[in-house]
């Protein structure tokens, strides 16, 4: 395969979320998560999407930016990014932001489309954006589409493999792959273009330690942007009813091998 | 008041799985007082065919829309669809079930018509006057959201595997009506085509398997899921795993089940060596039965499960294929 004349520029959007596996509590009033004790990290596709991000600029030069909306705190985030390999870094926030504390779908979209398209109005245009299939906490499954149309790109989501190519007229492309039930989807799409992409991607990588000191004393571009409020209003939150279950004890070890069998033969799967 | 639009899923003509459920999440809507009908939408003239089915649903209408450009499942040519019948229409709600197209279709339409959309609806509770009450999935699902929908349209999901894909008992004589339109899509519709299909599997697959034979920690090693393997095999079933596995290079990522895996709803799911944290769990709780095998009798899969097994997965799972074998010749 040939390689694109030009080299790309890669931007990727993460969300701060607390750790995948920890346990959520909620405040006294269930109005909120409880902070207090949890860890925070990027949001796991949009880990891949970092990952992606530095493996297509080894393979075809570029840069790769990293941005994100949220608290203060969320610095952390983008300073592992630049850790890991990424060039640049752009926190979009506001002081009403917080750990916990989001903006509805249509305003996060809002802000990061307006801060896209003013880096993009002072450095040029992105080839390629980065989201995750969604976050890992919220789960609003559209902040990536809502940003493409507002920067006049297509985008298509739920992406496990991406291939930088050159198109029969020579211009760039991207051939994107999506799961299937039996296998997968192949997009052709030109650039510019945004994907939202998901865990499976690729393994990241950890940080080395130069990468550590880097990103100690990388500086991060801060934009501030004020919430336009769309139609979905949060108002408190529950936990999942814990499910109670009386399990039946098949019995210990192999010689349980037999009531598995009935088991199976029970449910009609024999 | 007036209709509520249901997307009805397929790949290319085929319902999926999960189809119906947007039509059962309508119901729930139409029982909050959202709506008078339900009319479903059949993207594209390759799903024409599906229209015979749907009055037993309970759909009074069916629109099937055309266009040049709508010969395969194309996010923007579909988004742009939805988003136009909601100019056309001004339909009370849009429903679609909460699948990565049915997510991707709603963002789509709900961002070219600039309203609000909430995905993973996993209640509808109360309609107010242009607002909607609802619970959402967020979490994959362990964790419950109350919001308020504000919109002129309701834009919503439902999440898979909630809302009924059945029939409805009131209207097995409803015949449908059906009303073709012609869409009038932009020149980006064509953008993000499907260009091509690359099958790795044929037959049963993850998301279909009537059994599930899934590994955690506990399995070990790539070649410690030799005995999964074979249960699978024997039983018509497919391999799943946790997302350690997929981690540590075991199993392949498409096989993982979880928040960031596939979502499946098997008749019987075996969790060989999986200690059940809740990003397992959402993946596959809506499992019909759940039968845990782990050497530690504490973990939370054993305490969720309704039938366990405590022991050696590597010592059980070849005793269970050998005691089928022996049944199956006896």
């Amino acid at each position: 395969m040939s390689e694109p004349a030009t080299p790309l520029r890669i931007l990727v959007c993460v969300k701060r979320v607390p750790a995948p596996g920890a346990r959520i509590t909620l405040t006294a009033d269930h109005s909120a998560i409880d902070t207090k004790n949890l860890g925070f990290t990027t949001s796991p596709h949009e880990e891949c999407a970092v990952e992606e991000a530095i493996r297509l600029v080894d393979n075809h030069g570029g840069s790769a930016t990293v941005l994100t909306l949220g608290p203060a705190e969320s610095d952390e985030q983008l300073r592992y990014a630049i850790s890991v390999g990424i060039n640049k870094a752009v926190h979009v926030t506001n002081p009403a932001l917080a750990d916990g504390v989001d903006w509805d779908p249509q305003a996060t979209a809002s802000a990061l489309a307006d801060a896209i398209a003013s880096i993009e109005a002072d450095d040029g245009a992105f080839d390629l954006i980065l989201f995750g299939n969604e976050s890992a906490d919220s789960g609003g499954f559209q902040v990536g589409v809502r940003v493409a149309r507002k920067l006049g790109r297509a985008i298509v989501n739920g992406i496990k493999g991406i291939e930088i190519g050159v198109s029969g007229d020579g211009h760039a492309t991207v051939t994107a792959r999506r799961e299937s039930t039996s296998g997968f989807e192949v997009y052709e799409l030109a650039l510019p273009v945004v994907l939202g992409v998901k865990e499976g991607l690729n393994l990241p990588r950890y940080p080395t330690l130069p990468g550590r000191l880097r990103s100690k004393k990388a500086e991060v571009a801060v934009h501030t942007a004020d919430p336009v409020l769309g139609g979905l209003v949060t108002e408190n939150f529950d936990n999942a009813a814990e499910l109670v279950v009386q399990t039946t004890m098949l019995g210990n070890g192999e010689q349980a091998a037999p009531a598995i069998v009935d088991l199976i033969e029970r449910l009609g799967l024999l | 008041m007036n209709e509520i639009l249901v997307i009805v899923e397929h790949d290319r003509g085929e319902a999926v799985e999960t189809s119906y459920q947007s039509i059962g999440c309508a119901r729930a809507l139409l029982a909050a007082g959202v709506g008078t009908s339900v009319t479903a939408v059949l993207i594209g003239g390759e799903a024409d065919g599906l229209v015979t089915d749907l009055g037993a649903y309970g759909v009074t209408k069916v629109v099937q829309v055309h266009h040049a450009e709508l010969t395969d499942y194309a996010p923007e040519a579909w988004g742009e669809a939805v988003a136009e019948l909601i100019a056309a229409r001004a339909p009370a709600a849009v429903v679609a079930t909460g699948t990565d197209r049915g997510n991707e279709v709603l963002a789509y339409a709900a961002a070219i018509a600039d309203l609000a959309f909430a995905a993973n609806v996993t209640e509808i509770k109360h309609a107010g006057d242009a607002s909607l009450d609802l619970t959402r999935a967020r979490w994959g699902g362990s964790l419950l959201e109350q919001s308020k929908l504000i919109a002129s349209v309701y834009v919503l999901s439902g999440v898979a595997h909630v809302f009924s894909g059945e029939p409805s008992p009131d209207d097995v004589d409803t015949v449908a009506a059906v009303e073709v339109v012609v869409a009038d899509l932009s020149e980006n519709a064509a953008r993000t085509r499907i260009t091509d299909r690359v099958t790795l599997s044929s037959g049963i697959t993850l998301t279909t398997a009537a059994v599930v034979v899934s590994g955690g920690r506990g399995v070990g090693s790539a070649e410690g899921f030799a005995p999964l393997v074979e249960l699978a095999e024997l039983l018509g079933g497919a391999v799943g795993c946790s997302r350690v596995v997929t981690n540590n290079g075991w199993r392949p990522h498409s096989d993982q089940v979880g928040q960031t895996g596939k979502r499946i709803a098997p008749e019987l799911y075996i969790a060989c060596g999986i200690s059940g944290a809740i990003q397992h769990w959402v993946g596959m709780m809506a499992s019909k039965h759940v039968l845990a095998i782990n050497t530690d009798g504490e973990a939370n899969m054993v305490g969720k499960a309704e039938y366990a097994v405590i022991g050696d997965l590597h010592k059980i799972l070849p005793a269970v294929s050998a005691e089928i074998r022996k049944r199956r010749s006896a």
